[in-house]
Order: structure tokens, then sequence, then C-alpha cells
């Protein structure tokens, strides 16, 4: 494809490169011969003619003729490999050599090389694959590699990004959840309640509440006044606020806060809502590398079963 | 403006010309022999190590595909490249001390170019005959006689130059395997093309090329006149003598085409050969021996005597030269010997600046990737300090089998209080269990957040 806005530019760039494949030609040919004046002997002088700082005089010993043909060769390369290869204006190349066709090869070749030894983990279920040490290493540099950035190099995560080696889990824990999540990524979504509770107060109030379920200090009072209005979060998190992982309603009942368990966080979570992403990694690391990392990170939490 | 211009003859003369063949003839001598001794020697080297083991290995081995350079005891790691810049550079001081003491006298020879030809020549003239032989069968028609003898040349050729391919390549690949594909024909496509590359390489340069790499190709032949003073040892033709009977012998011998008589010319290796065959037409004529030799510009200026020009071996450009040498050479043997098998990166992550956790303690989050680039496995400790109360939260034992690296998360924690918020610098050490020497500390930082 031409990111050219017209085929002047075209024209212009493929015009300068043969001018100057032909000049280069040229001055070859021209630089090839020499004038030198005869000398008393009838012979031609052996200089160039050249002569400076008084009597400084160039010879011109000849260069080998296998070392001009060299020179002509590199001409003939040019010629061939813009036939071949794109770099004449927007010619494509007979070729049709592509860097993007170039880096879906190597990845091709790199699936050839390694595909059968994530076909032998694919073979197994997560659990097995979490006792097999080769695995956990190749699941820890994959996550050093992927997930770290997000989850820490620890796992243990980070505000927003969910701490992977504790038992609590959103999507729920299971092997094969943990294998979809990374496959498909996820999508969290609290709508912001402000408006459905009511007043700032109304949102204090349930604030209160929440922390009052994992034991974190609240005031009794508001407390009180907070429980009745929480009927509008449970049809997420439950009556008892112990979350659905089917919807990803996290647990609230339990120290874990993934944004902070302040009462100000709180109330902003509440009032404001939150959205947060995490991207599907099924379509670019193929499923047996998910495979494999699903094993590494279950066995975070696992620890016992895994080993 | 008067006088009419004198007419003036010109001719157009190429700037190119095809290359004169030279067909040097057999010398016998001091300087021949020292010249085989050098090929025995370096051949001897090259052939034969591939095939010397070692600990269960291949004694020199540079295995590219997983980046480990073994060099007998010694393993390198691409980290460890400022070695071979180091060997490199001791080469180079190497060589502008013996130019400048004796000429090219690594051109003459232990240069593969040099030495290769003079294999090459040698074949050439077990099959071709000698130089008038070969002369006279390059101005052969193309009989059966010639071409059974070119093809004779061309296949032994061939064949050494495959063979030192193979050896090439069996610096890089494991040469007995190497040997076992290449005599079932089973090489790999790479392991193929770069034996038949350094073997064309061989081939071409020894077969065809010749002094023609010397004059047009070779960086270190233009540049070693820069060391060449009037005290350099140089081969040279004693004009003040006038033995010379014009036998033409020591042209007849030189392997770059040049007539030595002329004086010191840019194509001369510094081979000898022209000594060589001087001497021995002197010793039949009876004339006293070195009217071609191995003198000083000064030397021959001056009819000094050798204890002369020994006497001005020790001038500022040698002494200079040769200090650089020992001192380079004793830093980088010092440096090697000295060096701990044990490397360390630290990589802090950079997604969280720090976090609180329990009981207020501050936690950071770093990569440790240790490389242990010993032959053999050890338990290694990680500590860290710089602040009061820091250490490791997890297992702080690292086991790594020989010549293996590996990425440990660790975090780092300290109790609150102990810093206040911004950034500290904190030391990590990591340590072997069963071996104090192997010890490496890397400066990170920790930061507390506000």
């Amino acid at each position: 494809m031409s990111d050219f806005t017209s085929g002047f530019w075209n024209w212009y760039v493929a015009l300068i490169t043969v001018l100057s494949i032909f000049g280069c030609g040229l001055l070859l040919w021209s630089q090839s011969k020499h004038k030198v004046r005869i000398g008393q002997d009838g012979q031609p002088e052996k200089t160039t003619g050249h002569v400076w700082d008084e009597d400084l005089t160039e010879l011109n010993t000849p260069m080998p003729r296998w070392w001009m043909g060299l020179f002509y060769l590199t001409i003939v390369f040019g010629i061939g490999y813009l036939i071949l290869y794109p770099g004449l204006g927007s010619y494509a190349g007979r070729l049709g050599w592509q860097s993007s066709g170039a880096y879906r090869l190597e990845v091709k070749q790199a699936s050839l090389d390694y595909g059968p030894l994530f076909d032998k983990y694919l073979a197994q279920d997560i659990p097995a694959v979490a006792r097999d040490p080769q695995a956990h290493e190749i699941g820890q540099r994959l996550f050093l590699n992927y997930c770290a950035q997000c989850h820490g190099s620890d796992a243990r995560g980070n505000k927003g990004y969910p701490n992977l080696t504790d038992k609590d889990w959103l999507y729920g824990g299971e092997p094969s959840v943990i294998k979809e999540t990374i496959m498909k990524g996820r999508h969290g979504q609290m709508p912001a309640m402000g408006a459905a509770l009511g007043s700032d107060k109304d949102i204090e109030n349930v604030a209160h509440y929440v922390r009052s379920l994992s034991g974190l200090t609240a005031d009794p009072v508001k407390v009180a006044f907070g429980k009745p209005k929480f009927g509008a979060c449970a049809a997420c998190h439950g009556a008892d606020a112990h979350g659905n992982p089917a919807l990803g309603a996290p647990n609230l009942a339990d120290k874990v806060w993934l944004y902070g368990g302040s009462a100000e966080t709180v109330m902003e979570t509440i009032r404001k809502g939150r959205d947060n992403t995490m991207p599907a990694w099924g379509e670019f690391l193929g499923e047996g590398k998910a495979h494999v990392l699903a094993a590494y990170v279950w066995s975070l939490s696992n620890e016992g079963e895994a080993k | 403006m008067n006088a009419p211009e004198p007419m003036v003859k010109e001719a157009v003369v190429k700037m190119y010309a095809r290359r004169e063949d030279i067909h040097p003839r057999e010398v016998k001598g001091r300087y021949a022999t020292w010249r085989w001794v050098c090929v025995w020697l370096t051949q001897a080297l090259f052939y034969g190590l591939p095939w010397l083991n070692m600990h269960g290995r291949q004694a020199v081995l540079f295995d590219l595909g997983s980046r480990k350079f073994h060099l007998f005891g010694l393993v390198l790691w691409p980290q460890d490249f400022i070695y071979l810049a180091g060997l490199l550079i001791i080469c180079a001081y190497g060589l502008f001390l013996v130019t400048t003491v004796a000429g090219r006298v690594w051109c003459g020879y232990a240069c593969p170019q040099t030495v290769y030809t003079e294999i090459f020549l040698w074949i050439e003239r077990r099959i071709e005959g000698n130089r008038s032989a070969r002369i006279r069968l390059d101005r052969q028609p193309w009989t059966m006689e010639k071409t059974a003898k070119r093809g004779a040349k061309h296949l032994a050729w061939g064949l050494v130059a495959l063979w030192t391919g193979f050896t090439f390549v069996g610096y890089f690949t494991p040469v007995r395997q190497l040997a076992h594909e290449a005599l079932g024909f089973s090489l790999g496509p790479w392991e193929a093309f770069w034996v038949l590359f350094y073997g064309f390489a061989t081939y071409g340069n020894a077969g065809w090329m010749r002094e023609q790499v010397c004059k047009y190709m070779c960086p270190y032949a233009r540049f070693q006149s820069a060391m060449f003073d009037r005290d350099t040892l140089i081969v040279s033709y004693d004009t003040a003598r006038g033995d010379c009977i014009d036998c033409s012998m020591c042209v007849q011998v030189c392997p770059t085409g040049i007539d030595i008589r002329k004086g010191l010319q840019y194509e001369c290796i510094g081979c000898a050969a022209c000594i060589d065959a001087c001497d021995s037409v002197m010793d039949k004529v009876g004339k006293p021996r070195g009217l071609i030799r191995y003198a000083t510009e000064n030397a021959l200026t001056g009819r000094w005597s050798s204890a002369q020009i020994k006497r001005r071996l020790l001038r500022p450009r040698v002494i200079g030269y040769g200090l650089a040498f020992f001192a380079i050479a004793a830093t980088f043997s010092g440096a090697l010997a000295l060096r701990t098998p044990l490397k360390l990166d630290v990589i802090r992550d950079r997604g969280a600046m720090g976090r609180e956790v329990e009981d207020g303690m501050i936690e950071n989050v770093y990569r440790l990737q240790i490389m242990n680039t010993a032959e053999r496995e050890h338990l290694y400790r990680i500590e860290v300090d710089g602040i009061p109360s820091a250490g490791i939260a997890d297992e702080d034992l690292v086991e790594l089998a020989g010549a293996s690296t590996r990425a440990v998360p660790v975090r780092v924690r300290i109790q609150p209080g102990k810093a206040g918020s911004g950034s500290h610098p904190i030391r990590f050490t990591v340590s072997a269990l069963d071996d104090a020497s192997l010890r490496v500390t890397e400066k990170a930082v920790f930061i507390v957040p506000k």
C-alpha cells in the first residue's frame, strides 16, 4: 500500500534512484580510463600528471581488473534487488516481500519450534502442569514478561490490580477459570451508585456499613443508617456482601481491597463506580502459553497442592 | 603567448589491469625453515584444538546458540565481551611492538594468509612442478595432461580448504558431532553453509587471491608503515656492496612479485625469501652472505654493526609500545584471574512505587537477575542493607545450576518510620554459601511513599 498522497512522489523517488544507479555506472566507467602524456621514451608516463607541493606526483598504478568487476557487480546487484524487493518508489518488488510477512514467518517458525513443548502441557490438566518444575520456570518467565507490569514481579498486585497470591478471587480461583481470565480477559464494572443511594450522607452511611462488614472501625450510628441502603448493592455483591464471582463482584466482607479500604476510598468507589480491564491474552499468547501461565498463577496460591 | 605550444602527445591508459600471475620459486634456507616451523605450529594448534576435551566437554567451544564461550577452564558469557576487546587490544599492541622492532614479521611468518598460501603453494609444486614448469603449464594449451594436473591441484586445494572450513565451524559447534554429521552427509543447513563458506574463503584466498589480499585488502598492511622508523629491521638490499650478479633469484622467489633491489616497497610482506635465495647464490659465487639482509635504514647508511643495531632497540618508541603492551596484558590477566563467576542485575518493579503491608511495613518489589557463570551449581543467599530493619520478605536462598541464570522476584520490607518518604539507596548482596569468594553487590533504590 502506498503512503504517498499522489503518484508524483513515487516517480520522484524512483527517478532519483534510477539516476543514481546510472550515475554510479557512468562515474565508474569515466574513471576507469585516464589521459596521460606520452613520455620521452614513447611510452605513456607512469604518473597521472597531477603534481602538487612542487614535486609530488601521483602514480597511476592500476587496480586489479577483478576489483573493478566487483564495482560493476554491485550495480547489477542493486538492479536485481530493486526488481525483487521493495525499494523503487512504491514498487513492491517481484517477490512481494514485506517486513510483516517476515515477522509472521518468524512467529510461525517459533511456534513450530516450541509448539510440541506447549502441546505436551496442554494435554495435562493445570494442577499437573503446576507440579512440573520446567513448566513452573517457563510460567515464571512468561509471567515476568507479560503479567508483572501490572500484577508486580511477585504477583502481589498493586492498587487496581489484584493480588494473585492470596485465596481471594474476583471471578473464582479454579484452574479453568484462571485460564479463562487469561485467555479472554475481564472487564470489571461497578456502576456509579451515588445517584441511586441519594445524598452524600447516605453514601457515607453505606461506606461505614461496608467497612463494618470486614471488621474495620465504623461509626455504629452510620452503620445502622447505611445497612438498609445496602439493598441497592446487594444485587451484585449479594445480601451477605460475599460477592458474586459470576459477575466479578468482590467479596466486601473480607480484608482484601482492590482500590483501598479507607472510608474516603470506599465512598469514592460508591459515588463514581469503577471500571477496570484485564486485557485478553488468548490471541497473543496462544492457548499453550496461557495454559502454562494459568498453572503458574494457580500454584502461587495453592503451594501445598502444586508441590 | 607568442611561441606556439609544443605538441603534447597523450594516450588513454586504463586504470585497471589484469593481475600478472606470480609463480614464486621454491626457496630453502634459514628463514624458510622458520616459516615452516610457524606453519606447523599454527596449523597443529588450529586443526588440533577443537578435538581437545576437558571437564567432559570440548575444551575450546564458542557456543553461539546458548551464548556461552568455553575457553579451557573458563566459561565466558556475552557480558564478558570486554575480555574479547582486551584480547584484541593486546594483539594490536603486540603487533605494534613487533612491527616497530622487526617490521612485518607477522605478515611474513604467521599471518593465516601467508601460512595458507605457503601450504597451497607446496601442494601446487608437488602436482604441477617448480616455477618454470608451472609457467610452461600456464602457456600450454588445454591438453589431457594439463587438465589432469589442474584438476588434481584444485581437488587437493578443495580438500584442504574444506577441512579448514570444517575445523573453523568446529570451534562453534561441537566438532565430534559435526564430524559425525559431515561423514553421514547430514549437516544442518547453516553448518553446511559455514563449512562451505570458510572452505571457499580459504580456497579463494590461498589459491587465487594470494598476494592481492596483502596488497589491496589488508588493513594491517596499510597502517604498519606508521610504526616503522629508521631503526626498524626491514628486508633490505645493500646497494653499497655492489656484489649483485643479477641472477634475479630474489625476484623469482618473491611471493608478491617485487624486486627488493629497488628498496622498501609497500608490497613487501617481510617474508625474507629473497634473503634465503640471495644467501645461497652468494655462497655459490664465494661472496659473503647478507647482500640482502634484515637491516635498518640507519644501519645501511651508517654501515652499523649488529651490536649498534641492537643498541637502538631501547628507543622511546619501542619502550612506549612495550610498556603499553605489558601494562594491558597484566591488567587483562589480573582482571580475568580475579573475575567472580557470579553476576547480578537488579531491576526495580516500575508498576508501583512502594506499598504498605501488615503492621505498616513498607514493601518494594525487585527482580534480581542472578547469573551463575561457574560450571557447577551453587546455593546463594540474598541479603539487603542500606536502611535499618531492611530485610527480604520471602525465601532468601536460591539454588542455581552451573552456567544458568534465573530471575528471582524479591520483596524488601522496612519497618515503619525507619526511613522518610522518598528514595533511599540500598544494596543487594548475593553470596554463595559454600564459597566466600563468590559474592557480588549491586546498588538499588528503595522508595517510601508519602
